[in-house]
């Protein structure tokens, strides 16, 4: 049994799949095009028409919602915070909208693997099980290596986009001034933190028992990773900031692939590689541009 | 750990593991992704960077998964949680894109002699 969460697909799988690549090159023809000035606009709508493709086929393959409220409630209310926080913001306001929502994404994805922790544990198996080592047959979720890194990097990087992009949103908006923040932002601080969170991030995925400790060990991660996100971000000037906007974009796409190894969807690894991947060139083209290093 | 890989990839349906199929997936998007952006004018940075954040977005594909049976109620919480934020920034994050290119008219970006 490969697949974490039981599913019916409307017409079979293939038709699913086949929607994934249909959004997926859409994705790839809009980056492109979204390069040149006379088609970008064009390019804006071709992605956004692969995204609503990608969210029409991911509707049909688990559309045995337990919980369809979860469903209709969240993409409402999303869809109109997201149009009016779009259509009323000033121009001159855009690039930290770009950090804000960026960090919304990664916000998401760490929602989603400290989600799928939940879900790994509540399924009947001896206390002692981690992520790699529960393998079952009998029931709907298989551990293995593999999905443990992926659940603790997409809670790793999930968090740092997140707070990293709230930071640049908000030293872009004024609300933030200075190069730290409450101690945070000093080199050796952040080398402490990253190495805490390693450290948690292979305990959460390799030792912490399905018992407890797992669901602990993941919310210290996201909590620490929280907290080195700021760390990251806050030292760095507003000058700089449209590239370490540029640099979190790619980091919340790396957080989307990673989700995709965890649930097993092609999809997730292809865009968020995509903007992952993307960003990163975007991110060097930027700082030449500024004639700065990163 | 290589042996508890093969166990889990020989749990897998079909010939190839899933983690297999994954990683050369990762390895072509990755090209893709590295090659589709050569030359950008400085004026599209800004709307580059925000469109391909509204793909960043793709994360609630993700998310529509906590609202699936087998999902605790913690879970679900933090499900439903994502799928607002993620279609924040997916509807966001396009209508942001549409807006910064209608600056551009048909011969560049207004404001400047030409495109």
């Amino acid at each position: 049994m490969a697949e974490a969460v039981p599913h019916l697909a409307l017409a079979g799988d293939t038709s699913v799949e086949l929607a994934y690549m249909a959004a997926a090159l859409a994705f790839i023809v809009g980056i492109r095009r979204l390069s040149g000035v006379r088609t970008a606009a064009a390019g804006n709508r071709v992605a956004a028409l692969g995204m609503l493709v990608a969210i029409g086929a991911t509707l049909a393959l688990l559309w045995r919602f337990d919980a369809l409220w979860i469903v209709a409630g969240g993409m409402g209310a999303g869809a109109l915070v997201g149009w009016l926080l779009a259509t009323r913001v000033p121009m001159t306001a855009m690039p930290e909208m770009v950090a804000l929502l960026n960090g919304f994404g990664g916000a998401a994805s760490l929602l989603v693997a400290l989600s799928e922790v939940d879900h790994f544990r509540a399924h009947p198996a001896t206390d002692t099980e981690t992520l790699v080592f529960r393998f079952s047959a009998a029931h709907s979720v298989v551990g293995g290596p593999d999905y443990a890194t992926a659940v603790v990097l997409s809670i790793l990087i999930g968090a740092v986009t997140f707070s990293g992009s709230l930071v640049a949103w908000s030293k872009l908006a004024g609300k933030v001034k200075g190069n730290r923040l409450w101690g945070l932002g000093q080199k050796p601080v952040n080398a402490l933190l990253a190495l805490v969170a390693i450290g948690l991030a292979v305990w959460a995925g390799y030792f912490a028992g399905a018992d407890g400790a797992m669901l602990w060990a993941s919310l210290a991660l996201a909590l620490i990773a929280l907290v080195l996100g700021i760390g990251l971000v806050v030292p760095i000037g507003g000058a700089d900031m449209p590239v370490v906007i540029s640099l979190l974009n790619s980091y919340s796409g790396i957080a989307a692939m990673t989700t995709g190894f965890v649930l097993r969807n092609n999809l997730l690894i292809v865009a968020g590689s995509l903007v992952g991947a993307s960003g990163i060139i975007l991110t060097r083209i930027m700082c030449r541009a500024m004639n700065r290093s990163l | 750990m290589l042996a508890l890989a093969a166990v889990s990839a020989a749990q897998d349906e079909g010939n190839l593991p899933f983690l297999i199929v994954g990683l050369w997936v990762l390895l072509l998007a990755v090209f893709v992704g590295f090659e589709v952006i050569s030359k950008v004018p400085p004026t599209l940075h800004t709307p580059l960077m925000s469109g391909s954040n509204a793909i960043s977005g793709i994360t609630i594909v993700g998310a529509l998964y906590c609202a699936t049976e087998g999902y605790p109620g913690f879970a679900k919480v933090l499900g439903f949680l994502a799928i607002a934020l993620a279609t924040i920034n997916v509807v966001g994050g396009f209508v942001v894109t549409d807006r910064m290119l209608r600056m551009f008219g048909r011969k560049g970006p207004r404001g400047k002699g030409r495109g």
